[in-house]
């Protein structure tokens, strides 16, 4: 058991540079294909102990990526989580950026949130212009053909899965007919 | 005031909303003068990007009057007529310490990916951007710029995004004088990446789009050799043979995750979006490049994967740069630039707006009508 401990710690211990055989003998600061862009004279290593701006201070719900160690001192207060929307965000970042659940988490409370979004509408007495929001005033104007097109195809739509349902009820079970007897009346 | 309202995609709206607020000690407050839409917000607009949020507003190329600052920002008045570059940056953190701008570590807590970027999704920080009539603008002693009494403000918006995104992907190529150098995709960061590859001493310069409009516009103002690839039956193929069977030296995409021209691509990272959009545009570029050749990426994908050869990347030995613009390193050379005449930003605008009509706006820009290569809003017009 102590020697599976000692094998683990050793495997945790990080390498002295200068301990290994020809540290550095190839090293060419040339050799730099981040240049220029980059500016690695004012690298100071991988430590967290940069002059941090002040932190901002918000009541609004902020969600935060897992990968963070700590807040970021600056972050926007644009429309905070709500809703159920807001339930599969704040469960989406219990995953880190680099697990596609998170993405797909967050992409599906997209979808829902647009229809929130419509209730909300409603909810404040303003029924959302669709047409107008979608640009159909520059369709009308600048591609009159594929408007109609559009038009056609969506009453088309629409006609053909009326019909499909008009017929499945139709097509449907009789209703069951309940015949009272004299004795009932 | 009036602001730019997102409802979900292929949906957006002027509506009423409050005034942005100081909520940080390095704040402004800006009244926006000229805002652009842009390429990348079109991937928000198609439902592209994840975590967009019904209500945000979007905007991140716009330049505008300071209104009103925050208590330590001592650098500007009230006043002052500033281009506010697009992706915020807090000029102090590891990566803002090095020039890494686009890749600031102190704004954004949803993810630690991307840095913060005005009215671009949660993702991006969950900043309201400027699609108003005003905006809150963080770090402000940092990154605005003031516009230059000379400068027209057509000029200055451009400077917020576009023209450094382009000017760095031609620099993100390592162009060497006489380089062949093609550029994918002819909306307004590649036209500004092909003019700029010009200043980087190319000796060709070739434009690839699905759009003759565009690429009719790219061929008198980059200029550039211009190619549609629907007429070419492998546009891959056709790089190779007008290269002597090598490929060129640089390949740029300047398309991203809204590309078309592939199935596959368009199935399941368009529609299906099971993919971080379509990346053919990337794909052809590794496959058009020569060995040991450079792909420089600016097109905006998704966070998640996509389908490239990587093993083509591989085997020919190719070097990949890419980031999101440093707009600050870059501003004091792009406005001498623009001063000597070397650039002409302004010279790409089609359409010029009213906040009012953003619907109507983004539909003309998205479905490419009216000849329509970039549009501008006035908000306070």
């Amino acid at each position: 058991m102590l020697q599976e401990r000692t094998r683990i710690a050793a495997a945790h211990t990080p390498i002295d540079p200068t301990s290994v055989v020809g540290w550095g003998v190839d090293a060419n600061p040339k050799n730099d294909p981040t240049y220029p862009y980059r500016d690695r004279s004012k690298d100071e290593g991988l430590t967290s102990n940069w002059q941090r701006p002040a932190q901002q201070r918000s009541d609004v719900e902020i969600l935060q990526s897992i990968e963070h160690i700590r807040r970021p001192a600056v972050f926007g207060t644009s429309t905070p989580p709500s809703g159920l929307s807001g339930m599969i965000r704040r469960l989406a970042f219990r995953w880190s950026e680099s697990n596609w659940i998170h993405w797909l988490l967050l992409m599906g409370a997209d979808r829902i949130n647009v229809v929130e979004g419509i209730g909300q509408d409603l909810a404040r007495a303003q029924v959302p212009n669709i047409p107008a929001e979608m640009g159909a005033k520059a369709e009308w104007q600048h591609n009159k053909k594929g408007l109609a097109t559009k038009i056609a195809v969506t009453v088309g739509i629409g006609l053909v899965a009326y019909a499909l349902f008009s017929r499945k009820r139709s097509d449907g079970p009789p209703q069951r007919v309940v015949k009272l007897s004299s004795g009932e009346g | 005031m009036l602001a730019m309202d997102y409802r979900g995609p292929y949906r957006v709206r002027a509506q009423e909303k409050p005034m942005p607020k100081i909520e940080h000690p390095r704040d402004a407050i800006v009244k926006v003068t000229r805002s652009c839409i842009c390429g990348s917000d079109l991937h928000l607009y198609h439902g592209m990007v994840p975590d967009t949020r019904v209500g945000t507003t979007f905007g991140h190329e716009f330049c505008g009057i300071v209104e009103e600052v925050g208590s330590a920002v001592e650098n500007l008045k009230v006043g002052d007529h500033v281009l506010v570059p697009f992706n915020i940056a807090c000029g102090q953190c590891h990566f803002c310490k090095q020039g890494l701008y686009g890749n600031c570590h102190e704004n954004n807590p949803q993810a630690t990916a991307v840095g913060g970027i005005f009215g671009y999704s949660h993702t991006a920080g969950g900043f309201d951007g400027g699609q108003a009539q005003y905006v809150r603008v963080p770090y402000a002693d940092f990154g605005p710029h003031l516009i230059p009494d000379w400068m027209d403000p057509d000029d200055a918006v451009l400077l917020t995004d576009v023209v450094p995104t382009g000017y760095q992907a031609a620099e993100m190529g390592g162009i060497q004088k006489g380089d062949t150098v093609l550029v994918f995709g002819a909306g307004p960061v590649g036209l500004l990446a092909a003019r700029s590859a010009w200043l980087f001493g190319a000796g060709r310069v070739i434009v690839v789009d699905h759009l003759d409009y565009r690429l009719e516009f790219a061929r008198t103002y980059c200029p550039a050799e211009v190619y549609n690839f629907k007429e070419l039956d492998d546009v891959v193929v056709f790089m190779k043979k007008t290269t002597d069977g090598l490929g060129v030296d640089v390949a740029i995409d300047a398309v991203g995750g809204d590309a078309q021209g592939n199935f596959l691509q368009t199935l399941f990272g368009t529609k299906l979006k099971l993919e971080a959009g379509n990346a053919i545009a990337l794909h052809w570029a590794i496959n058009s490049v020569k060995k040991g050749g450079i792909v420089s990426i600016v097109g905006v994908y998704g966070p998640t994967g996509n389908m490239v050869p990587v093993g083509n990347i591989v085997n020919k030995g190719l070097t990949l740069r890419a980031n999101q613009a440093a707009v600050k390193r870059h501003l004091p050379k792009l406005i001498e630039h623009v001063k000597e005449g070397r650039l002409n930003p302004k010279g790409i605008i089609t359409h010029k707006v009213p906040l009012e009509d953003i619907a109507d706006a983004y539909h003309m820009f998205s479905a490419k009508l009216d000849g329509c290569i970039k549009p501008v809003l006035v908000p306070n017009g």
